[in-house]
């Protein structure tokens, strides 16, 4: 064997060492490293109210409620568990209807969130407003966005 | 490959292919820069901020590209002892390490109006974090020994560890939630950006990777020249 053969295989058999090592670290940490849970998992988990936690979901459609002043209150859901959200603060450009949003805040001892920070997650579809619009005639667009909506479910049950 | 490690071979190809380089990045990066900013629509949602994409997707996209070349350079480094990979990793990392910090900046810029935050610790954004902070620990030791050729073994062999992110940042979307949106071009099926999109897009991307290949052959033409600046030096020296 030649030197530059050996040092190939030490270097191969390191490479996979630390390539194992570190997907056993990631797996372990798992559940540390997921941003927000699902409304699901929220509910299933049944936390303390003085726990700051993200949920992340949609925003159901015809939910939102604004005022009196800067207050809002809408509900947060992953088509299978609904949140009560309420939130005092200024919202982003993207927040509206069947948008995803992630909400970081408490559990209230009624059930509903109390939210201190609200941050309207983006999807990865760009496309001019004309297209969009025609999508819409077309009908095409509810498909996608149910598309969409199940995807995201799935995700977070398969993070459990 | 190997034909094309030896150090004169590298210097008479290098000088007849960086004019082509420097011409191709500046044509693409104007046509990029028009399209991107007066040839193409606004976004359905984001509005005009998409044309902040335009930057921050290339940046991204070179950011792994030159950490992922910078590991092959340091793989045959380490196992055939190239004397060009050595140089060529020393020449990529801080242009890495730029694209790296546009694409950070350019992210945040766009994360306060669209998600109402200039920074979270989500897995992407962390991620890419460790990838820039890999980037300066790259610079830092191998210009830290007294000799080169130490002090670029031993940055080869943390290009290598390091390289153990460039899966994590890629699907770090997939594997937890995070804030950050999934990957829109690579995914399965057709990319969710619209053809108007694309263009300004891929030549940017273009645009990128050629500026990335000319500055990286000016870089190691000029290390290679320090190096022989410095034999020469050292014989003088000897000789007196």
């Amino acid at each position: 064997m030649t030197r530059k053969r050996r040092r190939l295989i030490i270097l191969l058999l390191a490479m996979l060492s630390l390539g194992t090592a570190t997907a056993l670290v990631l797996s372990a940490f798992n559940d540390n490293l997921v941003f927000f849970y699902s409304p699901s998992q929220l509910m299933k988990a049944g936390l303390p109210s003085d726990r700051l936690v993200r949920i992340g979901g949609l925003v159901v459609d015809g939910s939102v409620q604004k005022g009196p002043g800067s207050r809002v209150a809408f509900s947060v859901t992953d088509t299978n568990e609904k949140v009560p959200v309420v939130y005092d603060g200024i919202l982003p450009d993207l927040f509206r209807e069947g948008q995803g949003v992630v909400v970081q805040g408490r559990m209230q001892p009624d059930g509903s969130f109390k939210a201190v920070e609200v941050l309207a997650k983006h999807d990865e579809k760009y496309m001019p407003p004309e297209v969009a619009e025609a999508l819409k005639q077309s009908g095409e667009w509810r498909r996608q966005g149910g598309e969409a909506g199940a995807a995201a479910g799935q995700k977070e049950s398969t993070t459990q | 490959m190997h034909r094309f490690a030896s150090p004169a071979r590298f210097l008479r190809l290098a000088g007849a292919v960086q004019p082509w380089l420097a011409g191709g990045t500046l044509v693409l990066m104007a046509l990029g820069l028009y399209l991107a900013l007066f040839d193409s629509p606004p976004d359905y949602q984001q509005g005009e901020s998409v044309r902040i994409m335009y930057i921050h997707v290339p940046a991204a996209w070179m950011a792994l590209f030159v950490y992922a070349c910078i590991a092959v350079a340091s793989a045959s480094l380490l196992v055939w002892r190239h004397p060009l990979a050595g140089l060529f990793a020393k020449a990529s990392a801080p242009i890495g390490a730029g694209f790296t910090f546009l694409a950070l900046v350019t992210g945040s810029l766009w994360g306060k109006p669209m998600w109402g935050t200039w920074w979270v610790w989500d897995a992407r954004l962390t991620s890419v974090l460790i990838l820039f902070f890999l980037y300066l620990g790259l610079i830092a030791l191998t210009n830290a020994f007294e000799s080169p050729e130490r002090g670029q073994r031993a940055s080869a062999v943390l290009a290598l560890v390091g390289s153990v992110n460039l899966p994590i940042i890629k699907f770090s979307v997939d594997w937890w939630n995070t804030l950050h949106q999934p990957a829109s071009i690579t995914r399965m099926g057709t990319p969710a950006i619209d053809p108007s999109m694309l263009w300004p897009l891929f030549s940017m991307a273009i645009a990128f990777t050629l500026y990335y290949f000319w500055v990286v052959i000016v870089r190691v033409r000029g290390e290679l020249i320090e190096a022989r600046l410095r034999a020469l030096t050292r014989l003088q020296t000897e000789g007196r």
